[in-house]
């Protein structure tokens, strides 16, 4: 189990502050925010890179926060893979061994073993500078795991990889996880951490600002920026009106299920694929239903974004036929539908 | 299109003419002298003893600070520190200062009279008018271009590679001389060859603290004045053509490894 305490830093422009959470071992956490964060500072500090003002870090119940770069069987993979450029792909391997002088014939058979379970054999004898990003990236990997790590530190793991080779790490990551490895994974693109953690937790300005469950998080994000992370797009300042009434930012009341607790403002959200959109008002049983005019219609991976403005900016997904078959064009009238069971109130 | 023709005319033109500067005296010096003349004073034994001198008291001076040097051309790059600046401004004083100055200096230093030259001659060495002191003017004037090299070169090895080769359960000591030296020893290489030449062909250090034995440089310098300048041409000839191979076999081996 690793644990970060109350971990700070102070750098003139930039601070992380108070960062506290726990991995449970054979845990796959997710740390998510943008670029500047304090995400990969997060990294170099639990592997010892960077020393913290103040708090202290745990690994399997022994305080590791002064403990020595080489003794805190900490692993890390940088994003750049740091890979030495003057040794072969064999050398590289075998550094963290030769290091912790581990015999020869043991060394040996370590890095025949890693090299093929990373599919990396036909490189040993390679240099460096021959490799693509996604051979580099196996080598850090293999590199990283030849003196069996307690956690495993992954700093934008796929970020520079293409999609084939995104899908075959993301199967190469969860295999080590599923084998036992605890890891600990920064990233900005919430689709990473959808694919692959157990637990996220959210970073923003140096502050972890929400942990939890992917459902947790996702489904009840704490903020809009959390919202706004987690790709979804309709989330609004929300002013209760009545049991089942909400209004969104003082300009459009919706109908929503009975809201519990006694908060009288908080946040809305649904999502962008339970909102319809229609040429004519529909008469059926989406109980919220406003007209207004196509803004953007946006091509995404998850299908194409229809953007209109209801008074409140609501965005929709749908299928590139259903765009075709109601000729929805930029500035064309439409109507917006959704059920009263999609809002999500979180009340502050 | 005709006006940069003529931009690049000019450029070419005084690019001749800043190479010709160096060319043409060397050309000149190299068939100043007969073939006999030449022949004659490979042959001369105070020649080849002085040649011979030259490069080993360089060869060591390089050496020695070489060893002694890394050190701190390794802290200079990594380390931040009060006074930084100051010691990097102290490394270039030799190269700014005249060097007969230099020479005076280093003279007070290994002196008969100085805490070393009494520690030397208690072992039965006396610095002035030794190789040994010798070796320390030379070093003393070339050791910048060495110690300058190597802290660029260990500027630019990527910290992230030493500290991940720390991740990966290597010692300081370890990192240093698996990653740090090897990556940065282009950079220190090309110093140490720079400190030898510049070594090689002091005189104005030098011939303070030692005029015998008689470095080559000195020796150029005794016969023209001694004999003129047909006597110094053949023995200036020959010192050039040996600095020329050293430095062109040296260069050939550093390339060949570092590729």
């Amino acid at each position: 189990m690793l644990k970060l305490e109350n971990i700070s830093l102070n750098f003139d422009e930039f601070s992380l502050k108070k960062i506290s959470f726990t991995v449970v071992g054979g845990e796959y956490f997710v740390i998510l925010g943008k670029s500047g964060a304090g995400k990969s500072l997060i990294l170099e500090i639990v592997a010892g890179l960077v020393k913290p003002d103040k708090g202290k870090i745990i690994l399997s119940g022994k305080d590791i926060t002064n403990v020595a770069i080489q003794k805190r069987q900490v692993g890390i993979v940088f994003q750049d893979y740091a890979i030495f450029p003057h040794l072969s792909v064999k050398e590289n391997i075998c550094y963290p061994l030769k290091a912790n002088k581990i015999p020869k014939h043991k060394r040996e058979i370590i890095v025949m073993d890693l090299a093929k379970k990373m599919g990396i054999s036909k490189l040993l004898h390679r240099k460096p500078s021959t490799l693509s990003g996604g051979e580099l990236q196996r080598v850090a990997l293999a590199r990283t795991l030849t003196l069996n790590p307690k956690c495993l530190l992954l700093d934008e793991p796929l970020s520079s990889l293409d999609v084939q080779l995104r899908n075959e790490m993301r199967d190469v990551l969860r295999k080590l996880n599923k084998e036992g490895l605890t890891i600990i994974h920064v990233t900005h693109d919430y689709q990473e951490a959808v694919a692959l953690a157990q637990k996220v937790g959210i970073i923003h300005n140096g502050s972890i600002i929400q942990t939890g469950t992917l459902k947790e998080v996702f489904h009840t994000p704490k903020s809009k920026f959390v919202a706004n992370l987690t790709g979804i797009r309709n989330f609004y300042k929300a002013d209760i009106v009545s049991n089942k009434k909400i209004f969104l930012e003082n300009k459009v009341e919706i109908s929503t299920l009975p809201i519990i607790g006694s908060s009288k403002e908080g946040f809305v959200f649904f999502r962008s694929e339970d909102v319809v959109i229609s040429c004519d008002k529909i008469d059926s049983s989406l109980t919220n239903s406003f007209p207004g005019t196509i803004l953007n219609i946006i091509p995404t991976i998850s299908g194409i974004e229809i953007v209109v403005d209801a008074g409140i900016i609501i965005s929709s997904y749908i299928t590139e036929q259903s765009v075709k078959k109601l000729n929805l064009t930029e500035g064309k009238k439409v109507w917006v539908s959704f059920k009263a069971v999609a809002v999500r109130f979180i009340g502050r | 299109m005709q006006k940069q023709s003529k931009f690049q005319l000019v450029i070419i033109f005084l690019s001749g003419v800043a190479l010709l500067f160096i060319i043409a005296p060397m050309f000149g010096l190299m068939f100043s002298s007969s073939l006999s003349q030449l022949t004659e004073t490979v042959a001369d034994k105070e020649v080849q003893n002085s040649i011979l001198l030259t490069l080993t008291t360089a060869f060591f001076a390089t050496l020695v600070f070489s060893i002694a040097g890394i050190p701190l051309a390794y802290i200079l790059a990594r380390k931040e520190f009060p006074g930084k600046r100051l010691v990097s401004g102290i490394i270039d004083l030799p190269v700014v200062i005249p060097h007969t100055a230099a020479g005076i200096a280093i003279l007070g230093v290994i002196s008969r009279n100085s805490v070393l030259g009494k520690t030397a001659g208690a072992i039965g060495l006396d610095l002035v008018g030794n190789p040994v002191g010798i070796s320390i003017a030379m070093a003393f004037v070339s050791v910048p271009f060495l110690l300058n090299a190597a802290r660029d070169g260990f500027v630019s090895v990527p910290v992230r590679l030493e500290k991940t080769a720390l991740n990966l359960g290597a010692s300081p000591l370890r990192v240093f001389f698996t990653i740090s030296l090897p990556l940065a020893s282009r950079n220190i290489v090309s110093g140490a060859i720079m400190m030898f030449a510049r070594g090689m062909s002091e005189f104005g250090a030098v011939v303070i603290v030692a005029y015998h034995p008689m470095i080559t440089p000195i020796m150029i310098y005794e016969r023209f004045g001694a004999f003129g300048l047909k006597y110094a041409q053949p023995v200036a000839v020959i010192f050039v053509s040996v600095s020329l191979i050293f430095f062109i076999v040296l260069r050939m081996i550093t390339d060949r490894k570092t590729d």
